[in-house]
Parts: C-alpha cells; structure tokens; sequence
C-alpha cells in the first residue's frame, strides 16, 4: 500500500468552513483500498463531517490498528497526526493519547477483526472508561487482508466466497455495546452518506466514546449471493428508524429547535442533535425500549441503522478521575515535581 | 544453657517463621524498624507465599556492624511460630544457635535437637489470658514475641515505644494492647532466660543519614519527581505496589491546590496489553508516561514494545522480576527478564535497559529512565525485582536538584515547525542518530503518520529493502550511542587482582560480602556492578583486562552472560557463571560457594601473589 498523494489544484467555487478551509483541506493521501470498497464511502463522510464541524486538522488524531479499515486515516485529514498501531490495539493507544490530551478530537478508525475479535476485550474497556472519542468500526464481516476469513461478525448462515456458511453466532458491537453501557451507539450503512454524515458529527460531539458501526462491504471477499454484508443485501435489508440531524452549537439555530415530532437532545458541548423517530414509539434515550426494539427487528433480519442510543449525561475518563480541564501533557513540569525540600521532609517518615 | 556460640556484638541473623495472614509483618517491622533506629545496619527479608491467608512466610532480620546486609544463610536464633514448618525450621538454625517458640503446647520431641537452646515462651497462654478478642489474641501473639526478641537481643525499648507512638498516634486503644503484648513477651524472657543472649544489639551510628524503605516506592516516588502525568498499569505480584505508591503519592502532590483537580491520571488497564498501549499512546501525546509489571506482563506487552521501538516512541517499564517461567513463583525474587526485555518483541529490536541494585537507585534510574526514553525516542525498561522492590532496605537519603529539568529530546515546538517548509519524521537525525518529533495538536505542518508498518526515512510506508534498511540501521546506531548515556558500570579494584566478579542490580551486597571474603580463601578479584544496557565501554575493558570474570545473576541461564557474550567481543570462555535462581535473595555464601563449583579453573593459578 504505497501512499499516493492526491495533486492539490483547488477549484475556485469550493465552499469553505468557519476556518476558510474547503473540503479538499480534509483530504488525505489517494485510498488503496479495492475499487468500490466502502471504507472509502466511509473517509468520504468523516471528510464532510469534520469539515462541516470546521474541525482545525491539527487538533484531530487518528487513530487505528491493522486492517483494511485502519489503513484509511491516511485517507482523511493530511494536517492531522494519525496512529497506525497494531491489531486490535488501537483503544488503549487511544486512551493514553486522550489521557494525556483532552484537548484534541480523536476518531478511531477499525474493523470487525480489529474490534470483535483480536481486540473485543480493548473495545469493551474503552465503552466502560466512556473514552471521549468518535469508535467507528468499519464492519465488513470478512478478513479482507488476509483474503477472505470470517470474521466474529458474520452472520450465521452467510457464505464466504467459497461458499462455506458460518456457523457460529454473530459478536454484534451494537447490542455489545448496549450491555456494556455505552453512551453513543449508532449503525449506519457506507452507501448512505446522507445518513451517516450527522451520525458521524454527533459522535464528534458526544461527551464520551461514541460507537459507530458501519456495514461497509467488502468488494473483493464479501459482496457476493449469500453474503449478510453485501452491498444488495444491506440495502434490501436496512430499517432506517431515526432521521439525525445535528446542530452545531450557536445560539440562532438552538432559538428554531423544538419542531414537532422530533427528539431534541443537547450534548455536552452545547450542540443539538435532533432525532426523528420513523417507529414513533422508538426513544433513543431509553436503554431497555432500545434493546428489545433492536432484539426484535435484529431477529427479523433487518439492519437496523439510526443513531440508535444515546446518553449524555455519562461523565467520561477525564471527567470520572477529575483531571483538570486542559492536557496533562502541558501542564508545567514546576507544578509537577514537589522539589527537594519537600523530599526531605518526606523522608523523615523512612525513618 | 549452651556457650558454643561466642559473644557477637550487631553481627548476627533471626529468622521468624509466621503463618501468613496473621498479623506478624507488623511485628517483625516494628523490630527492623527499631534495630535501623538505633544506627546498626540491618537488613530484612521477607519471604513471603502467594497466598492470602494460612500459609508459611519467613521473614528474616540480619545485623551487621560492618554493613553486609546481603541474605545471611546460617541463623542464630529462629522464632517458630509456625508448627507447619517446624521441622524444617528447627533444622536451620546454626550449631550452639537458639529457637524462641510459643511453649503453650509441648514441643513434639522429633524436633528436639541437642545442640541448640530452646526458649519456650508462652506466647498463646499469656495472650488469651490478657486479652478477649479471638483476632486480637492472634495479632497480640505476635507484637509478645517481638516483646521476648527485643529481652534477648536487647533491643532498645525505648526505641520501641517511641515507634509505637508515631505508628499508633491517632489510635491511643491498639497502642496500650501493643505494649501490653510487648511487656508480656518481654518480661517472661526476662524472667526465665538469661538476656541477653550471647549475641545481641549495642547502639552505633552508621543510620542516621540513612532511610529505610523499600524499591517500589522509591521508584514511584521517581516517576512522581520525573513529571509523569499518565500512569497505565495491570496488578501483578510484586510490581503492585509500585503503583499502589505513585497513586498515594499523586494523592499527596499532584492534587491541585488551587483547582483540586488530580494533575496525574492513573489507568487500569484491562490487561498489560493495553497497560502499554496506554503508556505508548500517551508518550506519542507528549505526556511522560510508564507502566509497572512483571515478566508475564513483559511477555504480553511485546508486540507493542516492537512498534514503540520501530515508530520511535517513548515508553518507561518498569518490571519488577519475579520468578519465571510461566506463573513460576510470583513471590520469590529472580533475575529472569533480561533478555526478554534486551530484546523483546520479534522481528530485530533492542531495548534500552537500567538495573538498579537497592531503593535508592530506584528512585535515581526512575527518573533517569525517562529522561533516556524521551532522548532516545524509545522504550526504556528499569529492571528491579521482587527482593529490592518489596522488601526494606537501608539506603542513603535520597537527594533531589531543585535545577533539575525533564530532557524531553528532540520535540519541535510551534515556531520549529512553522520555519519548517515540509516536516519529515525519521530525518534530520543529530550525531546520535536521534530524528526530530513533533507532537499532535501544535500545528498542521507538523503533522506525520505514525506506523509500525514498513517505513522510509520520512515516515512514508514503504516495501523497498534499501529505504526499510536505511532506517532500522539508524536505528541500531541510535541503540549504539545510547551506551554513554545509561548509569556506567561501578568498577572497584583489588591490589593484583586477576579475577573478575560481574554481577548486576540486588546482588550487589551479596557480591561485595564476598569479594570481601575470599581473600580467606586466597582469591582478590575486582567488583563491577553493570547498571545499563548497551554496555559502555568500560565493561568491554573490564572483562578483557580480567583473565577469569565469574558473571553472578539470578536466573538459571545465564542471561546477563548470554548479553555479554552476544553484545561485547569478550571471549566466551572469559566468562563464568555464578547463578543462584531458586527465588530467595542471594547470600555471600552462594557467591563463594559458586566460584569454586568450577573445578576445572586453578583458582590457586589466579591467585594474588600476596596470598600464595
């Protein structure tokens, strides 16, 4: 995977953000990835996403393991520092990154190999710290480098290439999730940016570790007859239940919030996301509602997509150890070293 | 009574054999604590089981006037509170030697042995007669043997009520029981012995710029003098405590006291996986950051200790070795990880590593550790181990330069990069072979992508053999030069001296006793304590000008052997091993006695003229 670097010739009617930079300052070296692989659908969001957010590229971090999936933060945001670790390692990277800086936005960037298998235990224990980042697991059911294995996400009774079933039960990060407390949990689909753009930007917002899963397909391993994670199949299978829309936080805009028939729901930053419910009883902040909504839809064989839970009133890592409200790597090392007297009264009590 | 042992002023051992759980680490403190307090040196070995409660631990106490505190093997005078392990206790003792056990029940007669002096004290009758709590009556049975030790050794009382003033200053009740026990101990071996025994304590003054403590703490006091801000760790015998201290500490110096907030964050981890996934990802963000572990710890964090090595990140382990391999023996002491931690991770890397030899030097390489870390853009281990972690020592005070500043190496600030037209990671590299970093969230133009995946020299994925070999082979010059920048070796020479004693970190005092004994037996030889890897230059030499250099570790294959002999020139057969790896601390008499386990070595031939 040799990086390519795309040719920076800007075309003059581009729209620029708050920060006067245009969408094309979001871009990252040319994907390697399969031509029509979803992950790139999925940069192609997270680009619209952070430029819309008028996100400064300096103050995001990229972070992800090995995989497919994790190869593609060098797709996105070029002014940004991005981490390619090791398998299944990316949430405890990415929670030391965020321990020592609480100031940056981090997105992490992996896949159902990378999450639900080599890494499940790390992912878990991200949801439970309520790390503040965007999680997206870009969800392919398949091996892709490695040419073609399940992986934990499979779908019981879909065929690999080959033509083998999977037999053992699907890890669903979704429903994994839920169990484990998270406070953000969205599924969305790579084909359908219209949705998964506000999914996206409501993550960056979210006060804790937002999950994202996408079904993105595979196009070389996983795109065929008898595949759960094939383009077809998704689409014929998608339940969309919530329309998000998420606002920015701007006193005008909060002022025309409050139409009918949508969930409001402010996040810590002071943001807006507006849910419109297409089952009208489904209610995004209620766990229990959510969990057996999804269990029976889930059953149905339906890909239930939508910000589907959300909780903002988790504090997250930093917020649980009352760190202070800048980075811990900046703090002075003069406010760090109690200094030599205080050493040798302390050791009077060595004696 | 017996008189075959000779009267010996602050030169002698006590083992105290105690059932676990029960209370007696109080009680065998309280007298290690006294003996230091009145300026003898004094050492105190705990020997403890991986259990909780009811199995046998030992804890062993030795005075010596002339500073050899190492592990004494032969022992004058055993407390056998523990009938499990009375047999093998009774044993131990030396000829003429004394066993103290608790004569509220007769003594079963296999266990009687006609060249020692039994001193039954009864430790249970007098503590249920005084006192009515079941769990106070267990507890107290200990702090009354203390009472009959501090009769027969004549340990100074009034340093004793005085600690248990201090200890028991806010808890006037459990003072009063303490000095009762301590009375009812003391006054019966007054009454029914002759004390003190033939050896016994007098006051000097050798401690009084000393402390006593032990090399977990000293090292997470360390970490907190070297600026650490991130902390990431899993609990694991014996390294536990390196965190259970820092957090104390933090609690104590890192709460802002304009703010209240914590200006430290201590993570546990799920597992050592993420423990040093969270130090790296943290490094990478600018914070001074570590993890305390053990060697399965090591054995989990080796993938990510290959990829902080190749992506040139910081990283400080500290790794307080137990017994390997596998579960091994995770309360007793050994030298294991050496070369798991020279070398881990697969593919071709090498680690910068410390070997302190006692607490104090703990707290000196702690911080040390990370000033190399982030000067060397890579991952640091401090090899300590289970006997200079948990156990007390008596070190110098430790001292602190209030002009000390953190090398945090080669990071480009803001108007570095800005000068910058195109920052390139792995170039640039200065005379030792060090590139410049720069941190995320200060500006775009520094931005790079970190990888552990096949790179050229500026940062780029690659797959071609020249770039990837122009950039591990850098980075094997950086490991290079890192050898003038570890502690160098302590090197001290005998007159004519043509042997060499090699040894590293808690063998120290062992090696010293030794090197001052065999002169008895004809043999000068020069001392080096290694205390750093890659080895200086000075090391090299030392093997060379030294026709026979015995090497003397803990561990069963010769593993700081095996470093030399792969990382230096020295001829194989230069190099000896002396290896005491069972898991308890190493005594002089192991060090002597291995030596002349090699036979085939005409140690008379080496010999100093003098001695011939």
């Amino acid at each position: 995977m040799p990086s390519i670097a795309k040719p920076v010739a800007i075309h003059p009617s581009l729209h620029k953000n708050d920060l006067g930079l245009t969408v094309r300052d979001y871009e990252g070296t040319m994907s390697t990835l399969c031509a029509g692989c979803g992950h790139d659908s999925v940069t192609a969001a997270i680009i619209r996403a952070l430029w819309e957010l008028s996100t400064p590229p300096h103050m995001l971090a990229k972070m992800s393991g090995i995989g497919c999936s994790s190869k593609t933060p060098t797709y996105f945001v070029s002014g940004a520092h991005g981490f390619n670790s090791a398998h299944g390692r990316m949430a405890p990277i990415a929670t030391g990154a965020n321990a020592a800086n609480r100031e940056l936005t981090y997105i992490g960037i992996s896949g159902d190999g990378d999450s639900l298998s080599i890494g499940l235990g790390h992912m878990c224990h991200a949801i439970r710290r309520n790390v503040k980042m965007l999680y997206i697991i870009e969800n392919n059911g398949v091996y892709g480098l490695t040419k073609g294995q399940f992986s934990a996400s499979a779908d019981v009774g879909s065929k690999s290439k080959r033509g083998e079933p999977n037999r053992m039960a699907p890890i669903d990060s979704v429903s994994l999730g839920l169990s484990l407390g998270a406070t953000f949990i969205a599924r969305s689909f790579s084909g359908d940016k219209e949705q998964l753009v506000p999914i996206l930007k409501a993550g960056l917002a979210h006060r804790g570790f937002a999950i994202v899963d996408v079904i993105s397909p595979c196009v070389t391993f996983n795109d065929h007859v008898g595949s759960t994670k094939s383009y077809l199949y998704t689409r014929q299978h998608t339940r969309r239940i919530t329309e998000s829309d998420f606002v920015p936080p701007a006193d005008e805009i909060l002022a025309t919030i409050g139409n009918t028939g949508t969930t409001t729901v402010t996040m810590h930053d002071g943001s807006v996301v507006r849910f419109t419910a297409v089952p009208k009883d489904y209610d995004p902040t209620n766990r229990q509602r959510v969990t057996s909504y999804l269990q029976e839809h889930q059953g149905q064989g339906e890909v239930v997509t939508g910000l589907l839970y959300l909780d903002e009133s988790v504090p997250d890592l930093h917020e649980m150890s009352n760190s202070p409200d800048g980075a811990l790597s900046k703090i002075p090392y003069e406010k760090l070293c109690p200094g030599a007297a205080e050493l040798a009264k302390l050791q009077e009590e060595y004696r | 009574m017996h008189q075959l042992l000779r009267t010996r002023v602050n030169d002698f051992a006590v083992k105290l054999a105690n059932v676990n759980g029960t209370g007696s680490a109080s009680a065998n403190g309280l007298l290690m604590q006294a003996i230091f307090r009145m300026g003898i040196p004094v050492s105190g070995k705990n020997l403890f089981p991986s259990n909780i409660q009811g199995l046998p631990t030992w804890y062993e106490i030795r005075v010596n006037k002339d500073g050899h505190t190492a592990r004494a093997l032969d022992y004058d005078l055993i407390v056998a509170m523990n009938s499990q392990t009375y047999a093998r206790d009774v044993r131990e003792v030396r000829e003429g030697g004394y066993i103290l056990y608790d004569s509220s029940w007769p003594l079963d007669k296999s266990l009687i042995r006609d060249d020692v002096t039994y001193l039954g004290v009864p430790l249970a009758q007098l503590c249920n007669d005084h006192f009515k709590d079941p769990r106070e009556r267990i507890l107290m049975k200990n702090i009354a043997y203390a009472g009959a030790m501090i009769a027969a050794i004549d340990v100074d009382m009034e340093i004793v009520t005085q600690l248990l003033d201090e200890k028991f200053s806010k808890k006037k009740a459990l003072r009063e029981s303490n000095l009762t026990a301590l009375k009812l101990g003391y006054d019966y071996a007054k009454q029914n012995f002759q004390c003190p025994l033939p050896f016994y304590l007098e006051k000097m003054d050798t401690t009084a710029d000393k402390i006593l403590i032990d090399g977990n703490t000293a090292t997470a006091l360390g970490c907190v003098y070297a600026g650490v801000t991130v902390a990431a760790w899993y609990p694991i015998t014996p390294s536990t405590s390196v965190m259970d201290a820092f957090r104390a500490f933090c609690d104590q110096y890192r709460r802002d006291p304009e703010t209240g907030k914590n200006n430290c964050l201590i993570l546990q981890a799920e597992d050592e996986l993420a423990a040093i996934g969270m130090v790296i990802g943290a490094a990478w963000n600018g914070a001074r950051s570590f993890t305390s572990t053990s060697g399965p710890g090591i054995s989990l964090m080796g993938e990510l200790l290959g990829l902080a090595y190749y992506a040139e990140i910081p990283a400080v382990i500290m790794d307080i070795q137990r017994v390997g391999p596998s579960t091994g023996m995770p309360t007793r002491t050994q030298q294991g990880d050496i070369m798991a931690c020279a070398y881990a991770s697969h593919g071709d890397t090498k680690h910068i590593l410390l070997f302190p030899s006692n607490p104090a030097e703990c707290f000196e390489f702690a911080v040390k550790s990370f000033d190399l870390a982030e000067r060397f853009q890579t991952p640091v281990f401090m090899l300590s181990d289970l006997d200079i972690g948990m156990n007390d020592w008596v070190v110098p005070r430790l001292t602190w330069d209030d002009a000390y500043r953190p090398d945090r190496g080669r990071v480009l600030d803001l108007s570095e990069i800005e000068k910058l037209s195109k920052f390139l990671r792995y170039t640039n590299e200065d005379e030792n072979h060090i590139a410049s970093r720069t941190l995320p969230g200060v500006h775009s133009k520094g931005a790079f992508f970190t990888r552990g995946s096949g790179h050229n020299k500026f940062g780029a994925y690659t797959e071609m053999p020249d770039e990837y070999q122009d950039v591990v082979e850098r980075l094997l010059r950086k490991h290079k030069a890192a050898a003038k920048f570890v502690p160098p070796a302590i090197i001290q020479k005998r007159d004519g001296a043509r042997v060499g004693i090699v040894t590293l970190g808690g063998c120290d005092p062992a090696v010293r006793e030794a090197i001052e004994l065999l002169p008895q037996h004809g043999i000068d030889a020069d001392f080096m304590r290694i205390r750093g890897f890659p080895f200086g230059e000075e090391v090299e030499a030392f093997l060379n000008a030294h026709e026979i250099n015995f090497i003397v570790e803990q561990n069963r294959d010769a593993q700081l052997r095996s470093l030399l002999t792969l990382e230096t020139g020295v001829a194989k057969e230069k190099l000896r091993s002396v290896l005491a790896f069972g898991g308890f601390p190493l005594s002089a008499k192991n060090v002597i006695d291995g030596i002349f386990e090699h036979a085939d070595i005409n140690l008379g031939e080496l010999t100093n003229a003098i001695h011939r």
